[in-house]
């Protein structure tokens, strides 16, 4: 049992309301409120536990983007990480950055770094994709433990209790291995002040997607982004033959 | 502390509320509550209403069984000097003893605390800034990227009817003047503070707040303590409990901008205002706007008095039009808290003039996209406390620098951080600091001040606030101002007092009128929830609320009784409602601790002075972007 590799993503912050930008292109990211997605912060926990059992030696803090998210890996460290790695990506590979690209430089740092597991978030709360994890997995040929709510580790293999619509799913798969974090898998603790002047002694090795030998070209091209439309009041009608009528003027029957 | 019966009835339900929380009380009183329901009180309330207070600076956490044996030591690290508060005069002071350090070749640990999650989140206002301090503290700050980018080109001053805009003449001379001042959005202002003291070497934490003063056995300030994480809503620990951090100082600044919690205690200890006038405040609420490109006019300044508010409240309006890029304005309103109606909304004031013709014409088609609010200070000379005492100082908005007719406080603030920094240099840098007691006492700095700009600037304002408490309100005071200050620059020889606490100004809602407001339309006003919901704000859900009352059954027996609950109406965010028991009759109050947005307005209005606001886990609060 030696290393695990743990993804984190700075996103916008949960309560801030997004802006559209004036040019249709995005939103408007600059000085707004950042912080690590939620289901990140449960892997890193998830990740920390698991070293606190001894289960694994080390936990790598991993995250893609510019200058900016090195904040968010030293909140990774503070909550527990030995260390970090920040893959730069900025400019417009950086807006055009999507889980296919991040599966690729996670794979390829799975490799490097010689991981037992690669434990990252289910979604993030901004592009809500849903897509890394499996993505990863599916790169590296290992098997994946998604939407996990509960981790035990059984030598050489993983229990893992996944949240599927019908409810709980319950499967034993082998390192290495991919798992993504669901909400219930655990409460994170928080980065407190002594934790993150620690953490600023502990090393974040920087990186290119290059050095990986990742092409960060995106085969998605955003044309356009707007608000939702804003929902309109709705109406009330007497009777069920005035609702007939309504429904047919407006054609939906 | 008892549950008043209202003199007279200003409806039954009230009236039988308060005598069931009166006969509730007696019960209370006389039963030993059971441990494990932990009903320990100092003040019991009435057994029908729900517990809302739960913080353990009100129910202390070495008496509560639900603490016994959880680990309460604390990490603790040392360093030179503490600053309490990153805005303008926490960051200067901590920018200026850095420059004085890397001057004269000395080390120096300069250690920032902010609670908000990064620099300048929980920064508001106007603004218009006077670059005076700023071209002291960095003389090369254009090549240094400061966001000063709106010179001001038109100043335009209007006193408003209903309908009507009478236009006031902006003569040089007079304080409203601002030529050669600069709008700023102060956020993003401070934000570029916060990175030019990173470069310089101070350690800044944001998202960490200062929850406790620490002191030496001999009674001097030792330092801070960062807020412990992780209790839970009903005060007992969680599982992710984490005790703040200690961080000791020969110096510790106290820069918690108006109305500060830990300066409010410090008030306390150390007696700091035994002989100044009580503080006198303002809030002010803003607005951000995208505007119709054909409207926009960069570098205008309008300041605006009188409707929606009557001669007797104080109070006005600005907008201001950056030239950031986009067609933005900067608008807001400012309502003095020492207004006596308890029915008045400044809210409600604020989306209210904004419909105003001469307004409205410039928001039209426009898109609103920030929202804050926050109280400021307007006692300026006569409030001023003592600012220095063993171990440490006040600096900023705190003590209260503001330049009310100017309505400019930042280039005050950060002079008094500056000067505060160059009284404290040679003092943490001596080999032998001589002093008597263990943290530094400095009364330098309150020397220092009494010499500079900021002192002569505010005595030569210092009558013009208090000029307005005449029969004529608004226009005796503009009369006064025109005359005293404009021709006489403040010589005359006598100083006017100011009316008193805020608090005390209210007066029953029984002597007073309602005021109907209008509806929000949806396109130049809105209802608060939405108004909230722009400002970003947010906390753990599942913390203690944050808004303590020192008493829980005051708000109904004494707020609600006496003065219609005006908490419901001067909290910009929504976080007091009285609602309806759930059980029977009679209302109660019911705290949304998540919507606050740290304004403080309800600890200085409260007219039962029962809220004490306390710091709330660290990087909740709002989440302006340049406002």
């Amino acid at each position: 049992m030696s290393r695990v590799l743990v993804g984190v993503k700075r996103v916008i912050d949960y309560a801030v309301k997004i802006r559209v930008k004036p040019d249709h292109s995005g939103v408007v990211t600059d000085g707004v409120k950042h912080s690590m997605n939620p289901f990140c912060e449960i892997a890193v926990e998830e990740a920390v536990k698991l070293k606190e059992k001894k289960f694994i030696k080390e936990v790598v803090a991993v995250s893609c983007g510019p200058t900016q998210v090195t904040e968010t890996i030293r909140t990774a460290l503070a909550m527990g990480c030995d260390r970090g790695i920040h893959v730069e990506v900025s400019g417009k590979d950086y807006e055009a950055m999507g889980p296919l690209q991040i599966a690729k430089i996670f794979a390829a740092l799975a490799k490097k770094e010689e991981a037992s597991l690669v434990i990252l978030g289910k979604q993030a709360i901004d592009d809500d994709c849903n897509q890394t994890g499996q993505m990863t997995a599916a790169l590296l040929d290992w098997p994946q433990g998604t939407f996990a709510s509960e981790v035990t580790i059984d030598g050489e293999k993983v229990k893992v209790v996944r949240e599927i619509d019908g409810g709980l799913e319950t499967i034993k798969i082998s390192m290495p291995a991919v798992l993504t974090a669901d909400l219930r898998l655990n409460t994170p603790r928080y980065a407190t002040l002594p934790n993150i002047m620690k953490a600023k002694k502990k090393k974040i090795a920087n990186m290119k997607p290059a050095d990986l030998g990742v092409d960060m070209v995106s085969r998605v091209e955003v044309l356009r982004v707007d608000e939702p439309p804003t929902r309109l009041a709705g109406v009330k009608v007497e009777t069920v033959d005035d609702l007939v009528a309504k429904l047919k003027a407006n054609g939906t029957i | 502390t008892v549950c008043t019966v209202p003199s007279a009835l200003t409806g039954s339900a009230l009236f039988f509320a308060a005598q069931r929380c009166i006969r509730a009380l007696k019960t209370v009183q006389a039963e030993h509550a059971p441990p494990q329901h932990y009903t320990w009180r100092r003040n019991c309330s009435s057994a029908v209403m729900p517990r809302i207070t739960s913080h353990y600076t009100i129910f202390p956490r070495d008496k509560d069984p639900r603490w016994e044996g959880v680990e309460m030591e604390r990490f603790a690290d040392e360093a030179d000097v503490v600053i309490v508060g990153g805005g303008p005069a926490g960051l200067s002071a901590a920018i200026r003893l850095k420059q004085l350090a890397k001057e004269q070749e000395k080390e120096l640990r300069v250690c920032l605390v902010e609670k908000a999650s990064q620099i300048g989140a929980h920064t508001l206002s106007g603004a218009c800034l006077e670059p005076s301090a700023l071209n002291e503290l960095f003389p090369d700050w254009k090549e240094r990227g400061a966001p000063l980018n709106t010179p001001v080109t038109e100043d335009l001053f209007s006193i408003l009817t209903e309908k009507y805009r009478i236009p006031v003449p902006m003569l040089p001379g007079l304080p409203m003047n601002n030529h050669g001042n600069y709008i700023v959005r102060l956020g993003h202002f401070v934000h570029w503070l916060g990175e030019q003291a990173e470069e310089l070497g101070v350690e800044i934490y944001p998202g960490y707040a200062a929850a406790e003063v620490l002191f030496h056995e001999d009674g001097s300030v030792k330092g801070i303590a960062t807020n412990d994480v992780g209790i839970a809503k009903d005060g007992s620990p969680k599982d992710v409990f984490e005790r703040g951090m200690e961080l000791h100082a020969k110096v510790t600044l106290f820069g918690e901008g108006c109305h500060g919690h830990l300066a409010k205690q410090l008030y306390r200890q150390f007696n700091l205002r035994e002989n100044c006038e009580p503080q006198t405040y303002a809030i002010g609420l803003k607005e951000l706007w995208v505007i119709d490109e054909k409207k926009w006019r960069p570098g205008r300044v309008e300041h605006s008095v009188g409707w929606p508010l009557n001669r007797n409240t104080y109070g006005g309006s600005f907008l201001y039009h950056l030239n950031e890029g986009e067609p933005l304005v900067a608008l807001g309103f400012v309502v003095g808290l020492d207004y006596t109606n308890p029915y008045l909304s400044p809210f409600r004031e604020f989306q209210r003039w904004k419909h105003h013709p001469f307004v409205a014409k410039t928001l039209e088609g426009g898109d609103r996209i920030a929202y804050g609010a926050r109280a400021l200070n307007e006692g300026g000379y006569q409030c001023l406390p003592k600012v220095t005492f063993p171990g440490g100082m006040l600096i900023g908005c705190s003590p209260g620098f503001m330049n009310v007719p100017k309505i400019k406080g930042t280039h005050t603030a950060m002079k008094s951080g500056m000067l505060a920094a160059e009284a404290i240099f040679p003092k943490v840098t001596a080999e032998d600091p001589a002093s008597e007691t263990a943290g530094l006492h400095i009364p330098e700095y309150e020397d220092n001040l009494k010499k500079s700009w900021i002192w002569k600037e505010l005595y030569a304002v210092r009558n013009i606030r208090p000029s307005f408490h005449n029969y004529f309100g608004l226009y005796g005071g503009m009369v006064y101002t025109g005359v005293f200050y404009w021709i006489l620059r403040g010589k005359e020889p006598w100083t006017l007092k100011h009316a008193g606490l805020d608090s005390a100004q209210l007066k029953p809602a029984k002597e007073c009128t309602p005021i109907e407001y209008p509806k929000p339309d949806g396109k130049l006003s809105f209802d608060l929830l939405s108004s909230v919901a722009l400002s970003g704000t947010n906390h753990e859900g599942d913390q203690p609320p944050h808004l303590t009352l020192k008493d829980d059954s005051i708000p109904v027996a004494n707020n609600l009784a006496i003065y219609d609950g005006p908490e419901q109406r001067f909290c910009p965010a929504g976080v007091y409602e009285y609602v309806p028991l759930e059980t029977g009759e009679g209302m109660r109050l019911q705290i949304n601790a998540q919507n606050c947005v740290h304004c403080k307005t309800c600890d200085i209005k409260d007219p039962s002075q029962n809220i004490n606001w306390v710091v709330p886990e660290g990087s909740g609060g709002p989440a302006y972007n340049g406002l």
